[in-house]
C-alpha cells in the first residue's frame, strides 16, 4: 500500500515540532543544535514529500540536498562556537550566553 | 653735420640713462655700500656726455665759422634801411610734417645768403647732403623771397636748425606722439653747459656725499622717540643714480623736438627733483619740502596742460617746427590777425584754420604757467627755498643751474608762439619775481636760502629779459647764471661740509683763513653775479648778461613809457643783488668768527671738492667775455627767431617791442646805471658787514616791521596757507563731519537693523528648526530605548518569540484570507 502524502506531512510536522520544543527547552547548546537538526530535517521530509506527490518535479529533492549540506556546515560552525564558548566560560549552557543582551 | 650732431647729442643724452640703470640695479647689491664705483660710473657717463656735447658744439662752430648772426655792423645796417628790410616768414620750415628725417628729401625752403654758406635751413639732418642743399637753395624757388633780396637784408636770416624724428611712439588718429630732436645753437649751448656743470657737480658730490659711504649712517637731524638719532644704511649709490636720471631727463628736455616730449621730460626732471629734495626722506622738513615742490609744480603744469590742449586742438601738431611755421607773421613780425581778431593758421597739412587770437594768448599763458612753476616765478616761487632741504650738490645742479632754468629755456624755445600780450605778462612776472626774491634774500641768514632767493631773483631777470623782447639776453643770462650760481652753491656746499653741516651765516665768519680756495672762488662768483666791472678793462660774466637784460628793459620802456616798472625794478634789484651777495660773502668769509666752535672745527674741503670750484670759477668769470660781441652771445643769438632782431612796432595791443638797434643805443646808458647800482649795493654791504661802522643789529631793530615782513618772505606761505590750505582744511573738516554724522549714521543704522533682524532669525532657528530636529531625534531615541527590554540574551526565549511570531503570523494569514 502506497503511504499517503498526509503521513509524510504528519511525520514532518512531528519532527519540526519536536525540534522547536527541543530548541525552546534545552539549555545545553548541543541539545539546541540537535533541535535545529530536527527542524531542518522535518522541513526536508516535507520538501521530498511534496516533490514526490505533486507535479513540482525534482526541485524539492535538490532543495533538500542543499539543506543537508547547509545543515552540515551549520553544525560545524555551531559546534566550533560551542567549543569556544566552553573554553571561555567552562559551560555550554545557552542561558549563560547573554552578554549581548540590550 | 646734422646726423653727426644728432648722434653725438643722443649719446650724451642716453649715457646718463644707462648709468642710472646700472647704478640703481647693481648699487644696492650685497655689501657694496661702501664703494665709490656708482659715483665714478655717473661721472664717466656725464663726462663722456660732456665730451660729446663739446665736440658737437665745436662741429657746429666750425661749420658756421662761429659768426652766426648780428654783429654791431648788422645792427646799423638793419637800422639804416628798415623799410627795405625784408623779413621772411618767421618759420622757414614748410609743411607737411616731417615724419622721419630719413624719409624726407632735402627741401631747403628758405633762401640762402649768397655769401654765407652757413645760412641754409634743412628740413632734414642729412649731413652728406648739406652741400647739395646749399646748391639747391640757389636754384629752388624761394617761398617768400629770392636769394638776392634776402642777401640785402641783415635781419632776415633764418636760424640754422636741424630737426627730425628719432622714434615714433604712437599715432592716435592725426595726433602723432614721437621722440623728436630739434638742434640749434641754443640746444648745443645748453647741452654743453648742462653736461659740464653736471660733471663738476658729480665730482663735487663724491666728496660731499662721502659720509653716506657706510652701512650705518647716523642722521643727526632725525630724532627717534627714544632720544637717539636715526641709523640707516648709506645711500651713496642712490644719490648718484638719481643724479644720472636727472641728467638724462634734463638733456632729453633740451633735445626735445616737440612740446609734448618737453612735457614728458618736464615731469621727469620734476620727479628727479622730488626724489633729490627728499633724499633725506626721514627728515620731516625734507619730505614736506619735496611734496611742496612737487605739488606747486603741478599747479603750473596744469596750465601747461591747458596750453597743450589748445595747441593740439587748433594746430593739430606738437612739433616745434610745424607750430612755428603755422603761425603767420607779417614782414614786421606781427602776428597777422583778421577783421574779427582771428588768426589764419597755415597748418602743416597744407590747410588753413581760423583761430581766435584769444586762444593764442591762452596757449601762450598756459605754457608759460608751466614755466612759472618750474622756474619758481611769482606766484609759485615759494617751493624753491624749501627745496634747499636736499643735499647741496642737488641744489647746485637741479635747483639753480639746470632744472629751474628749464622754464626759461622753454620760454625761449617756444618764443615764436608767444604773442605780445603774453610777453608783457612774462615781463611783469619776471620783474615782480626778481624784486621780491631779492628783498627776501637780504634778510635770509641760511647760506643756502640766500642763494635760493638769489636764484629766483636771477631767474626773474631771465624771464624779464625774454618778456621785453630780449630773447638772446634772457638766455645769455641763463647760461652765465648757471655757471656762477652752480659755483656759488658748490662753494656753499664746501662751507657746509667744512663746518660740519652748519648753514647759519650768523655762526660763521672769518672762514677765509680756514678755507681759502672756497673763499676765493666764492668771491669770483659773487663778483660775477653782482655785475661788477671796471669798464673797458675787465668784466665778469654777470655784468654782460645783466647789462643785456637791463638795456633791453630800458629800450622797452622808452618805447612803452607806461611800463616803466619793468626797468626800475631790475635796476633797483641790481643794487640789491650786489648787496645781499656781498653780505653773504662778508658774513661767511670775512670779519671775526662769530662762533668759535664752528670756526675751530672748520677745514678746507678735499681736492675732489675744490677741483670743481677751480674749474667753474674761470668759467663763471669769463664765459661771457666780450659781452654781446663775445662767442657765447653770438652763438645763442644765432638761434634767435628772425623777427626779434628788428623789433616789432605798434602791435595790436599798442606795444612796441624793441629791436637790437634800439637796445644797442641805450646799452651804455643802462650799463652805467646798472653798474652804479651794483657798486652802491656793494659799498653798502661793505659798510654794513665788512666794517664795523654801523651796527646791523640796531638797524634791524629800527626797521623791525620791514625786517619781519621780509623774514616771513612777504608772508607768501602764510597767504597761501590762508587762501588755499586752510579753506581746504575747512572743507575737509566739513566733509569729515558729514562723513562722521550722516554717512556713518546711515551705515550704523543699517548695521543695527541687520543685527536686530539676525537676532530674530537666530531665535526662530533655535526654537523652531532646532526644536523639530531635536524632537525627531528624541522620539527615535525613546522608541529604541523602550525596545531594549525584549533583547534578553536568552536563546530559548528568542526561539519562543520566533515560534509565537510564526504561529501568530499564520493565525493572521488564515483569519485574513480564509479558504
Amino acid at each position: 500500500m502506497q503511504p499517503s502524502l498526509s503521513g509524510y506531512l504528519l511525520i514532518g510536522a512531528v519532527l519540526f515540532t519536536c525540534g522547536v520544543v527541543c530548541m525552546a527547552t534545552r539549555r545545553n547548546a548541543i541539545g539546541v543544535l540537535m533541535g535545529v537538526e530536527l527542524v531542518l530535517n522535518g522541513a526536508n521530509v516535507n520538501l521530498v514529500a511534496f516533490s514526490r506527490y505533486t507535479t513540482l518535479g525534482i526541485d524539492g529533492q535538490i532543495y533538500s540536498l542543499f539543506i543537508i549540506v547547509l545543515a552540515a556546515a551549520e553544525a560545524a560552525l555551531a559546534l566550533a562556537i560551542a567549543l569556544n564558548f566552553y573554553n571561555n566560560h567552562l559551560t555550554i549552557d545557552v542561558d549563560k550566553a547573554s552578554s549581548l543582551k540590550g | 653735420m646734422g646726423d653727426t650732431l644728432k648722434t653725438l647729442l643722443m649719446i650724451a643724452w642716453l649715457l646718463p640713462l644707462f648709468g642710472f640703470a646700472v647704478e640703481i640695479l647693481w648699487g644696492p647689491r650685497g655689501d657694496r655700500r661702501t664703494t665709490r664705483w656708482p659715483a665714478w660710473m655717473a661721472v664717466a657717463c656725464i663726462g663722456s656726455g660732456f665730451l660729446c656735447s663739446l665736440s658737437a658744439l665745436l662741429i657746429w662752430g666750425s661749420g658756421t665759422d662761429w659768426a652766426v648772426l648780428q654783429s654791431h655792423d648788422s645792427h646799423d645796417a638793419g637800422h639804416a634801411a628798415p623799410s627795405d628790410t625784408h623779413h621772411e616768414g618767421v618759420e622757414p620750415q614748410e609743411h607737411p610734417a616731417h615724419e622721419s628725417a630719413q624719409q624726407n628729401p632735402i627741401r631747403p625752403t628758405a633762401p640762402v645768403r649768397a655769401n654765407d654758406a652757413a645760412r641754409w635751413h634743412l628740413t632734414t639732418a642729412a649731413d652728406g647732403h648739406a652741400s647739395d642743399a646749399h646748391q639747391n637753395a640757389h636754384t629752388a624757388a624761394g617761398h617768400t623771397d629770392s636769394p638776392s633780396d634776402s642777401a640785402a637784408s641783415s635781419h632776415g636770416q633764418v636760424p640754422l636748425v636741424y630737426h627730425g624724428t628719432i622714434y615714433r611712439l604712437a599715432a592716435f588718429g592725426s595726433l602723432i606722439l614721437s621722440i623728436d630732436y630739434y638742434i640749434d645753437s641754443l640746444t648745443l649751448v645748453m647741452f654743453t653747459m648742462v653736461t659740464l656743470i653736471a660733471t663738476c657737480i658729480h665730482l663735487f658730490a663724491i666728496g660731499y656725499m662721502s659720509d653716506e659711504l657706510t652701512d650705518e649712517y647716523v642722521d643727526h637731524f632725525v630724532h627717534t622717540s627714544d632720544g637717539g638719532h636715526l641709523h640707516r644704511q648709506g645711500r651713496f649709490y642712490r644719490f648718484f643714480a638719481f643724479l644720472s636720471l636727472f641728467c638724462f631727463s634734463m638733456l632729453g628736455l633740451v633735445l626735445a623736438g616737440n612740446i609734448f616730449q618737453v612735457f614728458i621730460f618736464w615731469e621727469l626732471v620734476g620727479i628727479c627733483s622730488y626724489l633729490l629734495i627728499g633724499f633725506y626722506t626721514e627728515r620731516h622738513s625734507a619730505s614736506t619740502a619735496a611734496n611742496k615742490a612737487f605739488i606747486m609744480n603741478r599747479v603750473g603744469d596744469f596750465g601747461f596742460l591747458i596750453g597743450l590742449m589748445v595747441i593740439w586742438t587748433w594746430f593739430g601738431t606738437f612739433q616745434f617746427s610745424d607750430l612755428f611755421a603755422s603761425l603767420p607773421r607779417d614782414d614786421a613780425g606781427r602776428v597777422v590777425t583778421g577783421e574779427y581778431g582771428e588768426v589764419a593758421l597755415a597748418l602743416p597739412d597744407g590747410s588753413s584754420k581760423q583761430i581766435p587770437y584769444t586762444l593764442l594768448v591762452v596757449a601762450g599763458l598756459g605754457v608759460f604757467a608751466g614755466c612759472i612753476g618750474k622756474s619758481a616765478q611769482f606766484p609759485l616761487q615759494t617751493w624753491l627755498p624749501d627745496a634747499m632741504e636736499g643735499p647741496t650738490p642737488v641744489s647746485a645742479l637741479v635747483h639753480s643751474a639746470t632744472m629751474v632754468a628749464a622754464g626759461v629755456y622753454l620760454t625761449g624755445r617756444f618764443y615764436p608762439m608767444f604773442v605780445p600780450e603774453v610777453l608783457l605778462v612774462i615781463a611783469y612776472i619776471g620783474a615782480v619775481t626778481l624784486f621780491l626774491a631779492a628783498t627776501i634774500a637780504v634778510v635770509a641768514t641760511d647760506i643756502k636760502k640766500v642763494l635760493a632767493y638769489s636764484t629766483i631773483s636771477q631767474l626773474g631777470y631771465m624771464v624779464l629779459g625774454l618778456g621785453v623782447f630780449g630773447w638772446a639776453a634772457g638766455l645769455f643770462h641763463l647760461i652765465t647764471h648757471a655757471f656762477f650760481k652752480s659755483l656759488m652753491f658748490l662753494c656753499s656746499g664746501s662751507v657746509i661740509h667744512g663746518c660740519h653741516h652748519e648753514q647759519e651765516m650768523t655762526r660763521m665768519g672769518g672762514l677765509r683763513h680756514r678755507m681759502p680756495i672756497t673763499a676765493f672762488t666764492m668771491l669770483v662768483g659773487v663778483i660775477a653775479i653782482a655785475g661788477l666791472s671796471i669798464p673797458g678793462l675787465i668784466a665778469f660774466s654777470g655784468y654782460h648778461s645783466k647789462d643785456a637784460i637791463v638795456a633791453t628793459a630800458l629800450a622797452f620802456i622808452q618805447a612803452n613809457p607806461g611800463h616803466f616798472l619793468l626797468f626800475l625794478l631790475p635796476l633797483l634789484t641790481a643794487g640789491i643783488t650786489a648787496f645781499y651777495m656781498f653780505r653773504l660773502w662778508f658774513m661767511t668769509f670775512a670779519g671775526e668768527p662769530r662762533d668759535a666752535h664752528v670756526y675751530d672745527h672748520a677745514h678746507e674741503s678735499p681736492w675732489i671738492m675744490t677741483l670743481p670750484l677751480l674749474i667753474l670759477a674761470p668759467l663763471a668769470a669769463f664765459c661771457a667775455t666780450g659781452g654781446e660781441d663775445g662767442l657765447l652771445y653770438r652763438l645763442l643769438a644765432g638761434s634767435e627767431p628772425n623777427y626779434v632782431a628788428a623789433g616789432v612796432s605798434s602791435t595790436a595791443s599798442g606795444l612796441t617791442l624793441p629791436g637790437h638797434h634800439a637796445i644797442h643805443e641805450v646799452h651804455s646808458t643802462a650799463g652805467t646805471w646798472a653798474l652804479v647800482a651794483a657798486i652802491a649795493g656793494t659799498l653798502l654791504a661793505w659798510v654794513l658787514y665788512g666794517t664795523k661802522a654801523v651796527r646791523v643789529e640796531d638797524m634791524k631793530r629800527q626797521m623791525a616791521g620791514l625786517h619781519r615782513f621780509l623774514t616771513h618772505k612777504w608772508y607768501f606761505d602764510e597767504l597761501y596757507d590762508a587762501l588755499f590750505v586752510q579753506p581746504v582744511h575747512q572743507v575737509a573738516r566739513f566733509f569729515a563731519w558729514i562723513d562722521r554724522t550722516l554717512i556713518d549714521g546711515i551705515v550704523h543704522f543699517a548695521a543695527r537693523l541687520t543685527v536686530l533682524a539676525s537676532r530674530w532669525d537666530r531665535l526662530f532657528d533655535e526654537l523652531f528648526i532646532d526644536g523639530l530636529v531635536n524632537l525627531v531625534g528624541r522620539a527615535t531615541f525613546s522608541v529604541g530605548r523602550s525596545f531594549h527590554v525584549v533583547q534578553t540574551g536568552r536563546l530559548r526565549q528568542y526561539v519562543m518569540f520566533i515560534v509565537v511570531g510564526v504561529v501568530a503570523l499564520f493565525a493572521v494569514l488564515f483569519t485574513t484570507f480564509p479558504r
